[in-house]
């Protein structure tokens, strides 16, 4: 056992302050240590995209960054992307078009959906096939998945053009 | 016509949201928000972590385990071996086929990844540093990895099968022919069929392996114990798709009475099989909570899961199909050698050791067939699960649908007009099956046609036949496949006649609790994975007894709550554990009838059911809503009738179902890289009733990507020592969505005459169907160049050297 760092986060708008091993990985951090237990392990080898947060501003697979490298960062996960009263556009379009089955993949799927469209707001179906492809699901074979983003995508922009 | 609300007929009937509309699911909240509640998830006071030392070595004698150093580590509470579980009985645990598995290692290992001891420790990473503090002294075995070699060889895998003056003793399955033999299962008429065989005119043979593949889903196994020793109860929470089967199993090895125990099955994040079983993690797991008090915690990572949790398929079979000039099928011959690895510890129900390969006539009309499947022990993992098929109908419908295709071949014929004329016909059904099954209904003829029309089947070949002619001139370097496949999947099991677990009769079941404002809960034998059960079962009974779906609860998994049933897996949720719901509301509507007819002052018999109400026979005006009636059940005195609103049923299905379909797959080879593109697939199933299309399509779209994996390159690979070769996912192969392509889905619908609402199940026929499809495609692409057969997993590589053998590469 390594000397305990002391380590600060920012998780969903809120500050954490705590000593852990700097070999902890960031997702055991979020899991067991904050309870945060939206994001999920599918492969602790970066593989999968369960356990992807946003984090500083970039997807990111949680599995595969120890705690002592997150110091200091922003993290979001899907329990900051929406809540009961008002879920977020990706969260409803999920629920829409039967993008999950299981639900085990769906909160990193989310996750990742939600900085995609930050990144291209109105991609096209292949723009949304190689920007997920890191994100792998069991169930739903993704047509369905791809079909929720692009629903997502067209409802953003169309309030963000009702806005303007 | 409209009540005296102006509400339609019609618009009451949507308001139900039951069969056959696209309700949306009601998991979906929770799942969104990242709030399921999967094993992983679940933490309790004082909880413990285990986990496994694993073997090195796929067969060795296990000399000395030194476990001094791990237990002096700080936060290490206790480390089991299978000295520890012995005088418990518990070193070794009885399989659902009848044999029995080490769940540690006594004395030697049988494959690489078995589990030799177990650690409990305070957080996973003490447990994790323990495992390596943990000193196991092997002496290597020679190791066996194929069957036919391990029915040959001097090495013994198993000592415990053989008795001390060397005979080997029966096995759960009769008699075995060698040291490494399990047992051989024998379907149909030998002689005849070999008659048939010799004497005809035309015949084809062909030897097909059916790789080792696993399940996988995206959450792995897991469980957490939880042994409270103040009132002897035991609590197993854990990634179960047999919830009760666990039960009384845990209860049989540990002596826990069972009703001091309860199991619950949480959210699950996919089984496709791989959690049909009982695995070494889960025995260890609540013996440690037993002996240190505490709950404690096993989830296995992603390269324990693939390399020792239950695999699928791993089938060698050898085929002879004859026919007449004319092309119709006079007999079948099929003869398999299923490597089960160290134990046999296949999921299949007791009097099927090969499950329902004998479904392997597929959907034609063949008079005479034989089956013969032997299986045998090797140096790899046990298991032998279905996944996401019913047992062993993936391997049978490959089978017949290669052989098909080969003896188009063999016979110069178009493969769909071969199909066409051996398709059992519509009005042979219920058909007797050569190999023993009852069909329960079918219309291929239709199907066929649909499917062929919808992608302009002729104009596919014509394409083909010119991309075939501007290869040879050199215009292109991709070829083109054409993959064709009918199915006929079984499932639904099922009698409890011939079908039983462990002795367990494979029925299901359904309780419905109405409460006096007429919403109401229902709980069931099975659990979802992923299938929606929470909605389309509302759905099912929303429609049975005129409540809103809305206003049912479903619940699952919890065998404190929940009736006895065997679980989901097979497609068998629709078919038994539906029909029991079913079953159960009409048992709800008989004596809301009784009260409806009380409360109106007329006669049962002249009161009937009209969506969500009871009304007077040609007074429809006179009615009693469901809600209305369930109040009255609770709130008034009737005379003869007990107060409340209840129902159970138990069903036993009089026969499996038999959802069909037809699946066709375009798609382009490159030649000289082996890439494959899909085109255009196009997917039509006919599973009966349709409880809900959205659901349905979405069971077809992922059940035909786990088809494309398989097909295509997913595979549990070996080298000659007996390593994993495909223990990780960097390289076993999980499709993403950058190589799945849009799906085509479309449907017939032939009821299931004997299910009480005529649903037959859809959701693993996509996956029987699609691998041969997607098979099939890839060896119509090199048909016009000499291919009779070629191996799955067709990976880039493999086409590639597919295509070098034939001489494509100038
Ligand atoms: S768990 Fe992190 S990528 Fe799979
Ligand atoms: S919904 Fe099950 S893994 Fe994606």
């Amino acid at each position: 056992m390594s000397k305990k760092m002391h380590i600060q986060l920012t998780v969903n708008g809120e500050a954490q302050e705590f000593l852990a091993e700097p070999r902890e990985l960031l997702i055991h951090t979020l899991r067991e240590r904050l309870n945060i237990t939206g994001p999920h392990i599918g492969c602790e080898t970066s593989h999968c995209g369960a356990c992807t947060v946003t984090l500083n501003g970039k997807s990111v697979k949680s599995c595969t960054v120890f705690v002592a490298q997150a110091d200091g960062a922003e993290i979001t996960t899907i329990e900051g992307l929406g809540n009961p009263d008002k879920l977020h556009v990706l969260q409803e379009a999920f629920k829409e078009h039967h993008g999950l089955q299981c639900g085990f993949c769906t909160p990193g799927m989310i996750t990742r959906a939600s900085k995609l469209l930050e990144e291209n707001p109105s991609p096209t179906e292949e723009e949304v096939r190689f920007g997920m492809a890191g994100n792998i699901c069991r169930c739903t074979g993704y047509q369905n998945i791809v079909k929720s983003i692009l629903a997502a995508a067209a409802e953003m922009s169309a309030s963000k053009e009702a806005a303007e | 016509m409209k009540d005296d609300a102006g509400v339609t007929r019609e618009q009451r009937v949507e308001a139900l949201g039951g069969m056959g509309c696209k309700r949306k699911r009601v998991e979906d909240a929770r799942f969104t928000q990242g709030k399921g509640n999967y094993v992983d998830d679940i933490k309790m006071p004082g909880m413990l972590f285990g986990d496994f030392v694993r073997s090195p070595y796929a067969h060795a004698r296990i000399k000395s385990i030194d476990t001094s150093a791990a237990l002096a580590l700080d936060g290490v509470v206790a480390v089991l071996t299978a000295d520890d579980l012995r005088p418990l009985g518990l070193h070794w645990m009885p399989t659902l086929a009848g044999d029995k598995q080490m769940v540690l290692a006594d004395g030697k290992v049988l494959f690489q990844g078995q589990e030799v001891a177990y650690v409990v420790a305070k957080d996973r990473y003490i447990a994790a540093d323990a495992v390596e503090l943990i000193d196991v002294d092997y002496e290597e075995l020679p190791v066996i990895v194929d069957p036919f070699e391990s029915m040959k060889s001097d090495t013994v895998l198993r000592e415990d099968l053989v008795a001390e003056d060397g005979s080997l003793p029966d096995g759960a399955h009769g008699p075995r022919k060698h040291h490494n033999h399990i047992f051989t299962w024998e379907v149909g008429e030998k002689e005849a069929t070999s008659q048939v065989i010799d004497s005809a005119q035309v015949v084809a043979e062909e030897t097909m392996y059916y790789h080792r593949t696993h399940p996988c889903p995206l959450e792995t196994c897991g469980c957490v114990a939880s042994m409270d020793k103040v009132n002897g109860k035991l609590t197993l929470y854990g990634t179960f798709q047999a919830p009760h089967a666990i039960r009384t199993v845990v209860s049989l090895i540990s002596g826990i009475e069972e009703h001091n125990i309860r199991v619950i099955s949480p959210d699950i994040g996919g089984g496709f099989g791989n959690k049909v079983g009982a695995y070494p993690g889960y025995v260890c797991s609540v013996v440690a909570s037993i002996v240190t008090g505490v709950p404690v915690k096993w989830v296995e990572d992603r390269m324990e899961n693939l390399m020792t949790t239950a695999f699928a398929r791993d089938y060698w079979m050898k085929g002879k199909i004859s026919a007449t000039p004319e092309g119709k099928i006079t007999g079948l011959w099929c003869e398999v050698t299923a490597d089960h690895g160290g134990f046999d510890a296949c999921a299949d129900p007791t009097k099927f050791p090969a499950g329902f390969m004998n479904i392997c006539t597929g959907s034609y009309d063949i008079p005479t067939a034989y089956l013969a499947v032997d299986g045998v022990y090797t140096n790899k993992a046990p298991g032998g699960v279905s996944y996401r098929c019913s047992f062993r109908v993936t391997e049978a419908v490959y089978f017949i649908e290669r052989m098909i295709e080969v003896l188009a071949i063999e016979m110069n014929m178009d493969a769909a007009e071969l199909r066409r004329i051996n398709f059992i016909k519509k009005e042979q059904f219920p058909y007797q099956s050569a190999l023993g099954w009852e069909y329960d209904s079918g219309d291929y003829h239709t199907a066929w046609d649909k499917a062929l029309k919808a992608v302009d089947y002729e104009g596919l070949r014509t394409e083909q036949a010119q991309r075939v002619e501007d290869f040879k001139t050199g215009k292109t370097r991709k070829l083109m496949g054409v993959g064709l496949s009918f199915f006929t999947e079984i499932v639904g099991a099922g009698p409890v006649k011939n079908c039983d677990i462990l002795g367990l009769g494979m029925f299901d079941s359904c309780e419905i609790r109405i409460h006096p404002t007429g919403s109401a809960i229902a709980r069931l034998g099975t659990i979802s994975q992923g299938q929606g059960h929470a909605t389309t079962f509302a759905q099912i009974l929303a429609s049975e007894i005129g409540l809103p779906a809305d206003s049912i609860t479903i619940e699952e998994g919890d065998t404190d709550t929940a009736p006895y049933g065997l679980g989901t897996y097979g497609s068998r949720s629709t078919p038994v554990a539906g029909a029991a719901t079913a079953m159960a509301g009409r048992k709800i509507r008989a004596k809301a009838q009784m009260i409806a007819a009380y409360l109106l002052e007329v006669h049962d018999d002249d009161v009937e059911f009209d969506v969500d109400r009871f009304v007077v026979k040609g007074a429809p005006e006179k009615f009693k809503t469901m809600k209305e009636i369930a109040f009255a059940a609770y709130n008034q005195a009737i005379p003869g009738i007990e107060p409340g609103l209840e129902a159970v049923s138990y069903y036993d299905p009089p026969n499996m179902t038999y959802p069909f379909g037809a699946y066709i797959c375009v798609m382009d080879i490159d030649v000289d890289t082996g890439e494959v593109d899909i085109r255009r697939f196009y997917a039509l199933d006919d599973c009966g009733t349709r409880i809900n299309p959205m659901i349905i399509e979405g069971q077809v779209h992922g059940g035909l990507t786990e088809a494309l994996a398989v097909a295509l390159g997913q595979e549990i690979a070996y080298d000659d020592m007996g390593n994993v070769k495909t223990g990780t996912l960097m390289d076993f192969f999980l499709p993403t969505a950058w190589e799945v392509p849009n799906y085509e889905t479309d449907h017939t619908v032939t009821p299931s005459p004997h299910h009480p609402i005529g649903a037959k199940g859809v959701g693993e026929s996509p996956h029987v169907g699609g691998v041969p499809c997607f098979s099939n495609a890839v060896n119509d692409a090199f048909r016009a160049f000499g291919l009779r057969h070629t191996h799955m997993p067709h990976d880039h590589w493999r086409i590639w050297k597919t295509a070098n053998k034939l001489g494509l590469h100038g």
